[in-house]
This record gives structure tokens, sequence and C-alpha cells, in this order.
């Protein structure tokens, strides 16, 4: 028994659970590329290894104006236990249950459940020597505890309106952060040629792959020979794989679209730039792009991203007043 | 005829072992019509004060009772409510005399909490003593919040929109308030929405709730937000938790709020000495329920004997709430007997005072025993097209050994309280 009429959700609400789910993939985001570039290290001379951490922390999207002097540890600290830091998982993982909170009752308790459980597991967790040596363990649970929401929330959530706003934070935060990751790549090796990749290098690419939960699945389509432009195509062009930025744009249109015809505003801005990036990574070939340069192709990938995230707020959460009279 | 037991459930500490019930004389239609009579009254009261004042021109309430009382709201004066009902969620807390019958210890006519515990206390009961329910023909109470529903509904403003099905909604202060579970809760059973302050919006003078599908009008408020904070360009200017222009939108009669602005003068605690003289003077009856005897401090005979026997008497603040700003005589020390004596000498109409009662007691199971604490009985009252009570109400505990203090936010618990089918 509805007395509100069908489909009305409060545009606090929607607000809430997009940014819980950027939060949340956010959180897991970080927690892979640490867990990867930490054992990456071991296997790298000091100098690369020490290099590759500041394009990590760069990745990460880390306000912290004294990242050249920090060692490795300290940036360690300041990317996973940092409340300082709105970027390190301790925060993220508190803005995401913070989000969820005040919208309780709008998800499954099973869902709360969940994510409070993450919040407190790693609230508990104290950053000490000891700490340092069984990282991995953590960085693993961090990615498992969402992918653990993310089972439960597709399965106990209806798949209604606000479910849809979960999965628009997810993908979009993705697409932004791997075309980001990618970005990052091809400034340091602007000219990759189509060739095995060895040694030194072949080392970055593995952990391009494995930063995008990427390296199993990209041996099943193309054998373990490590080539730049495959690697580029992969995660950027793939339309099946969950962390390529094709397949995470498909899903922020399809979520879009979802989302414009329950709210009956189907001819939106949302959709139509979702609509056109979509367009544009369907129809692309990696050839080309590397011919134009990789790098202004991710960064234009990321704008348009920008656009959108825009887009929705303005469209659906924060919108002006004489714009959206509907009874 | 129906009957009254109650089970006790405590509340701080989840101890949900309900260990004994207890008789109580089948009162409760006299109860039921006892408070309808009360908030028929009360309603009328306030819809005289706010408009011509009989009841102050004819001598019956003092001029300056009413208007020295800190809820008492200009900005209602000559505006009419949908209805004319002013109070439509109701909590008023009896208590037993000494020869068994129940007495109104005080009315909660402003944004009275606590049902959801009532409802809890059922759910956990039913839960754990499936076979009791049936045996003794327990009335049910689940159907409260299609009640209330119904109430809000009825409750449309003139100038509501008829192209759509009335939006009500409910207004929470947000998940920082001790109550915002009850809000939930309450929004949840309803099916309506639950909005915030910054989720409502007011243009051209109606009322708007921010969906992602746009502007939806709102109809019915059921505000659990205090008069104060509602609209800060009327009141306090201060607020974050209001929706500026909200009470212009309500005068315009584009929007209800219930309960409606300024209640809070007809449950001012020296007001209350009066709600026998304004039942009788509304309805010509004679109250159902009585009064626990009550001096007022402005009045200098009662100070003087109240000053004299403050090691006996309850001394409270009038608009106060919780059980905060009450001085338990027979409890207190000598110090705190001074300190209230020179707030009583300051300022008399701020303060009542009662004889301290000996609420009843019932069994609680505590630490492994049963022991005996003292309780009282809150039901909860809707008036919209007529008036209902649902059967049954929340049993607040004081789980202090000896404590006469209910109130859950000083350690008191609660219990179901069930009312025997006839």
């Amino acid at each position: 028994m509805k007395s509100t009429g069908n489909n009305t959700m409060l545009s606090r609400v929607a607000d809430s659970l997009y940014w819980m789910s950027r939060y949340l993939e956010r959180a897991e985001h970080t927690a892979r590329l640490m867990d990867v570039d930490l054992q990456l290290q071991l296997d790298q001379s000091g100098e690369t290894g020490s290099d590759h951490w500041r394009r990590l922390v760069k990745a990460a999207r880390v306000p912290i104006a004294e990242i050249e002097a920090m060692d490795s540890t300290a940036l360690t600290h300041a990317l996973t236990f940092d409340r300082q830091n709105p970027s390190s998982i301790v925060s993220c993982v508190t803005a995401a249950r913070e989000n969820l909170r005040q919208v309780r009752e709008q998800c499954s308790s099973e869902m709360w459940e969940q994510l409070n459980r993450l919040y407190l597991q790693i609230n508990s967790t104290k950053p000490n020597d000891a700490w340092i040596r069984h990282s991995h363990a953590f960085f693993r649970a961090v990615q498992e505890g969402a992918h653990l929401f993310q089972g439960v929330t597709d399965s106990t959530m209806t798949h209604g309106e606000g479910w849809h706003y979960i999965q628009l934070g997810r993908y979009v935060e993705r697409t932004d952060a791997v075309a980001m990751l990618i970005g990052s790549h091809f400034t340091r090796l602007p000219n990759p040629q189509d060739q095995v990749a060895e040694s030194e290098e072949y080392l970055e690419w593995v952990g391009l792959l494995k930063s995008c939960a990427a390296f199993e699945a990209y041996c099943k389509a193309y054998t373990a020979e490590l080539r730049p432009l495959r690697v580029a195509e992969f995660l950027l062009l793939n339309p099946e794989f969950p962390h390529a930025v094709r397949f995470s744009v498909e899903m922020v249109h399809a979520a879009l679209r979802a989302i414009g015809e329950l709210t009956d505003r189907k001819a939106d801005q949302p959709v139509r730039l979702s609509g056109r990036l979509r367009a544009a990574l369907s129809f692309s070939q990696i050839d080309e792009i590397l011919l134009s340069g990789a790098a202004d192709y991710v960064s234009n990938i990321r704008s348009q991203c920008a656009q959108i995230h825009s887009a929705i707020h303005q469209v659906y959460f924060d919108y002006l007043v004489d714009t959206a009279m509907v009874s | 005829m129906a009957n009254l037991r109650d089970l006790q459930l405590n509340h701080g500490t989840m101890d949900m072992n309900p260990d004994y019930t207890r008789a109580i004389p089948d009162e409760w239609r006299k109860v039921e019509r006892g408070l309808t009579q009360r908030i028929t009254a009360l309603n009328l009261f306030l819809g005289d004060i706010y408009h011509q004042g009989r009841i102050l021109a004819d001598g019956i309430v003092p001029k300056e009772l009413v208007y020295s009382c800190r809820h008492y709201r200009r900005e209602m004066r000559d505006l009419s409510v949908a209805r004319g009902i002013y109070v439509s969620v109701c909590g008023s807390d009896l208590v037993r005399l000494p020869d068994g019958s129940f007495a109104v210890l005080e009315d909660n006519l402003r944004v009275p909490s606590g049902v959801s515990y009532m409802l809890a206390n059922r759910k956990v009961l039913k839960r754990v003593f499936p076979t009791l329910f049936g045996d003794y023909g327990v009335s049910p109470i689940d159907h409260y919040p299609q009640t209330l529903l119904a109430t809000l509904r009825s409750l449309l403003p003139a100038n509501s929109s008829y192209r759509h099905e009335p939006n009500i909604v409910l207004l929470t202060p947000g998940v920082f308030n001790s109550a915002y579970f009850e809000h939930t809760f309450l929004a949840q059973q309803m099916g309506i929405e639950l909005v915030e302050g910054r989720d409502l919006l007011v243009h051209n003078n109606v009322v708007y709730m921010r969906t992602t599908a746009g502007l939806r009008r709102v109809d019915v408020i059921y505000r659990r937000v205090d008069d104060d904070f509602l609209d800060p360009l009327c009141f306090r200017r201060d607020s974050s938790l209001g929706v500026p222009g909200l009470f212009n939108a309500y005068r315009a009669g584009n929007v209800t709020l219930a309960n409606a602005i300024g209640t809070g003068v007809a449950d001012d605690k020296a007001m209350y000495a009066y709600v026998p003289a304004i039942i009788k003077y509304y309805l010509g009856e004679d109250p159902i329920l009585e009064n626990v005897h009550t001096y007022l401090l402005t009045n200098e005979s009662h100070r003087n004997y109240v000053l004299e026997h403050l090691d006996e008497l309850v001394v409270k603040a009038v608009g106060e709430s919780g059980g905060y700003g009450m001085l338990i005589g027979p409890h207190s020390t000598a110090a705190e007997r001074e300190v209230f004596r020179q707030r009583i000498v300051a300022e008399p109409r701020n303060y009542i005072a009662q004889p301290t009662l000996s609420l009843s007691r019932a069994p609680c199971f505590l630490d492994g025993e049963v022991q005996a604490r003292h309780v009282d009985l809150r039901p909860y009252i809707l008036y919209g097209e007529n008036v209902t009570l649902v059967p049954g109400g929340l049993t607040r505990v004081a789980l202090r050994r000896g404590s006469l203090v209910v109130n859950s936010s000083q350690g008191g618990g609660s219990k179901d309280t069930w009312v025997l089918r006839a």
C-alpha cells in the first residue's frame, strides 16, 4: 500500500546511494592498487619502485603536498589509514557507511550489516609494523568486503531506482579510475611498440593489468604474451570485462536509461552524454587511438565522465526549482 | 468488559523475559472515554485561545497563564487549521492512584514519541510467547500505523490539490535525533516518505519535496520537529532542520502540519491544573479521568504551602519534558531543595508542585529475579475523522529500584501492555 504514488525517490536518498557506491568502489580500487604495488616492489629495483609509488599516489588522487619526501611506509599509511586524506581507504569506507546510514530504511538489512562489518573490521586494524608485514591480507579483506557488499546488494535489494543509483556510482567511479590508471602508464611510456614487453617494462604492464583485476582475463583472451597495444585494447575497449572502460560506460549508460525511464526523463542530458561516450568507445580502434595519442584519448574520456557526473547532479539531485515542477 | 494486563520488557538491557502478568481492573473503556473527552476539550481550548479567546474572557483560565507560556505562538492567531484539529497525535501519561483508579499525570500534545516501542514490545512478546496471546485473547495493536495514516489523510489542507493522491510525509530532524529509529519505522510502516528539512522547499507558498523525478507537492506533514525549528524565517533563525517559508505555506492553507504549531500551550504543566475546568467549560461534562492534585506556585497560599513542604512534594518545571527539571522531594538533598526554593521564588510561573505519588509497581524480571518497579502508562490517541485509541499503550518502567522517573532518556525501560478482549 503506497500512498505517495509510484516510484518516488527523494533526491537526497539518490545522492546518498550514489556516493555510497562511489566511495566503496574507490576504497576497493585503492586497496587493489596498493596490494598489487606492494607485491610488485619486491621484484623491482629501488629507483623504478619509488617512481612507481609516485604514479600510484597520483592515480589515487592524494591531495598531499609533501609526496616527494615520503618513503613507502609513510605513503602506505597516507593511502590506507590517514583520516586527513579523503581518498584513503579508511576515509572512503567511513564515508560510504555514513552515506548508507543516512538512508538505512532504503536498503536491505543485509546490506547495512555487510557494510558495517567491513567498517568495523577496518577500524579495528592497528597500523603498526606487524601490520605492514601482513598488509596483503588487509587489502584482500577490503576488496572481498566490497565484492561481498555488491553481491548482497544484487541479491537482497529491489532492482529499482535506488539500485540503479548504486550501479551508477560504482561504474562512474570505475570508468574514471581505470581511465586515469591507463593514462598514467601511457604518459610514462608514450610510444609503446607493438611487441612483447620485456623485463622491467613487462612488470609495469603486469602491474597495470593486475591493478584492474584483469591479468587472468587478459591471458585468457590473448595468452600471457604481453603486448602494450593489446593491454590497452583490453582495458579500454573490451565490452565484456567488468573493469574495462567500455564495459563500465555501458553500465553507466544502462543505469541512466533505466533511471530515465523510471523518472520519465528519457531525453535528458545524462543519457545523451553517456550514450555519446558509449558510442565513441564502441566504434574506436586501438591503433587509431595510439596513433593520435593514448594519453589524450583517456583524458578526453575522463572529462566526458566528469560531465556525466555533473549532469547527474544537475538533473536528479540538485536541480533548479523552476525547471522541475511536476505536479 | 475489557481487562488490562501488562507484561514487561526491559528495553535498556534488551532483556526479553516477560516474567509476570498482572490483572488490572477492567477499566480500559473508561480510559478510552476519558482520554477522548480530554483530547476533544483540549482541541476546543486551543481553537478558542487562538481565535476569540472566550475562555479567557470568561475568566476560567487566566490570560496571563496563556500569554506567558513559552509555547504560545502569536503567529497562530486567527489561523484556521484543517478540521479545526490542533492535536491529532497525543500521548497521555496515566498513573494509578492509591484507590487503583487511573489519573492523568500529563498530556503530551507536541511531538509525543515512544509508539514504536509499544509496537516493538508486542512484536517481541508474540515471538517469545505465542501461546499466551491465543489463551488470553489480547486485543491487537498492529493497526496503529494504518490508523495514523488514515488520521493524517483526513487532515488534508484547505487548498489541497485534487489532481493527485494526497502526498503525506514524515518530517524528521534527521539521523542524529534520538527518536530517528521511530521515524524511519513509522514512515516505513505507513508507506510514506521520510523527509528531512533539506528535502523540502517552498515555492509560491506551496511545499514541494525534491525527488529524482522533479518536485512533488506535499499536502500533509506529520512533523517530528519541534515548533522552534520548523521554519527559520518564522521561528528560530539558526535552525537548519526546518524549511524556510513553511509557515507561510501553512498560513496560506496549502499544507497541513500534524500536530499544529503552538499546541504546547495546552500541555504546559501549569495549564494542566485547569484541564478539568476546560473540560467542564467546553463539554459541560465532569472529567472522566481525574487529574493529580497540582499546586500553582503563582498562587501565594499554594506557594507558601509548597515552600514549607518541599521535602514531601514533587516540583516540576512547566515547559520541560523527558523527566528533566524535576525535584522529587522525598529523594532530594537539602542542597537540591534549596536550589529549587530559590528558583521558585524567582520564577513562580515556571514551576508547579504535586504530591509525591506512590506510582503503582509492576513485577519486573531483573538480574535473574522478580522485582517490583514503578510504572506509568502512556496510551496513544489519534484524532482525525474521529478519536481512536489502539487498545494498548507503552508501559514505562523506572528500572532503578525505588526510582519514580520512568523516562527513557533517564534509564527507563518499557513493557508491553495488554488489553484483553471483552
